[in-house]
């Protein structure tokens, strides 16, 4: 129930997806899948849920954190909100066999054990209807090596927050070019003290400079990519 | 990278060291140690640390507010999470900078630091500024004080608190422990004094400076 004791059932479907773009804002868990339950119960499919209601609410979060009128932690608390809806989500995504998008493998490279960032790239992609495959943190070349292998993503997405670890995505991209595997994937970068030259100079194929940019690249990429091997 | 400027004849004899506020305390405590009078120390706000992306900006506009004033500047700061930017400013100034990327490293030195931090990646580290300032720039600045529930989010994925002390006193190391508790750390204080920023400060003015390592 919201602060003021609005009774969320009382809405009709667009004030109550309205209501949950608030409650996401606002970071209020409980409300969101609350807000999630009661769109299902009315018959909305998951996926309506999931686009209307919450990837929707978290893009305009992403709008106010690119501008600077939300913060980090702001952003978490909207980040931990949507997570309580993606959970009841999640496995009716899964029976309604929906293909993905497509999958993801993801991770924060050796040396580095920040996880923010990456943690919202992950969920903003499984938002837009990726498979994302997450490896964690303090991720070496080998271990992003054997993901890829067992996963066979189409994306490599790596993460870093440090000057001192950010370089560590050349050695992962030159080890897959050494490899010949380097045209087999599409690899995003980011991460807070990287910029478009730092991907560019790396031989990254986008540098996403927060999560909704990242869902967005990946989205168009992946697009661009099944559409040249149509062309073919 | 082109030279700094230097003093010639006829010119002020005053070195500029435009640094972060949060080595105020420790850049006057050399310079007076030192005897380094002809050195004018001047301080961006140490609130920088939490944005890095503005950090380029607001020095290069320092800068050329102050270049024409003085024989040499000089930038107390390291990368702090510029991404390599601030270096591309201080090159098209013609201006150096404090070694390595941070000032957990310049403080440390390079080698001990990075044999540090690859023993254990899971560290968070404190200096003294960051000590006195721990409840400003990291609890209440990390939104802790209002969502104490996201304290996994922040620091779910570390294991220790290393205090690197550069002029220790019984309330900091207090202070430094109190921190490690708040956070769930381990805590270990490492007195590592000031590091690499006294025989860079000895060099200004005085001879030609080394390239800067990156």
């Amino acid at each position: 129930m919201s602060d003021d004791d609005l009774d969320l059932s009382s809405l009709d479907d667009a004030e109550l997806v309205e209501q949950m773009h608030e409650d996401l804002y606002d970071g209020m868990a409980d409300e969101i899948i609350e807000g999630t339950q009661i769109l299902l119960e009315r018959g909305w499919g998951p996926q309506r849920v999931l686009n209307e209601a919450l990837v929707e609410g978290m893009r305009i979060v992403g709008v106010d954190f690119r501008d600077g009128i939300l913060f980090v932690p702001e952003v978490l608390l909207s980040a931990n909100a949507m997570k309580g809806g993606m959970a009841l989500l999640r496995p009716l995504l899964a029976e309604t066999g929906v293909k993905q998008v497509g999958k993801v493998v993801i991770g924060t490279v050796k040396g580095d054990i920040h996880d923010i960032g990456k943690n919202l790239v992950a969920m903003m992609l499984e938002g837009a209807g990726f498979e994302v495959v997450d490896i964690g943190i303090n991720i070496d070349v080998q271990a992003y090596l054997a993901a890829l292998e067992e996963h066979q993503p189409d994306i490599l997405g790596m993460s870093a927050l440090l000057t001192t670890t950010m370089p560590y995505m050349k050695v992962v991209i030159d080890e897959l070019t050494a490899r010949g595997l380097r045209d087999r994937y599409i690899v995003l970068v980011g991460g807070a003290p990287l910029n478009e030259e730092f991907g560019a100079a790396i031989g990254a194929d986008a540098y996403c400079r927060d999560a909704a940019v990242a869902a967005e690249t990946a989205q168009t990429l992946i697009r661009a990519r099944r559409d040249l091997a149509t062309a073919v | 990278m082109t030279s700094p400027l230097r003093s010639e004849p006829g010119r002020t004899g005053r070195v500029l060291v435009l640094a972060c506020g949060a080595l105020a305390r420790e850049l006057s405590i050399v310079s007076a140690q030192s005897g380094l009078d002809h050195l004018d120390l001047q301080y961006l706000p140490a609130g920088l640390h939490n944005t890095p992306r503005l950090i380029p900006a607001a020095v290069e506009e320092r800068l050329v507010a102050a270049r024409d004033q003085y024989d040499e500047i000089f930038v107390g700061y390291g990368d702090c999470g510029t991404g390599g930017l601030l270096d591309t400013v201080l090159e098209r100034h013609g201006v150096q900078r404090l070694p390595g990327s941070h000032c957990y490293e310049f403080f440390t030195g390079s080698a001990a630091f990075a044999e540090l931090h690859d023993a254990e990646p899971t560290t968070f580290y404190l200096t003294d500024f960051l000590v006195r300032q721990f409840d400003r720039l990291v609890w209440r600045g990390l939104g802790l004080d209002r969502w104490p529930q996201l304290l996994g989010d922040y620091f779910g994925n570390y294991t220790r608190l290393v205090y690197l002390s550069q002029f220790p006193t019984p309330r900091l190391l207090a202070e430094a422990e109190q921190a490690a508790d708040q956070l769930g750390l381990r805590f270990e204080h490492l007195p590592v004094g000031t590091g690499d920023v006294e025989p860079v400060l000895l060099q200004l003015g005085r001879r030609p400076l080394q390239a800067v390592p990156t």
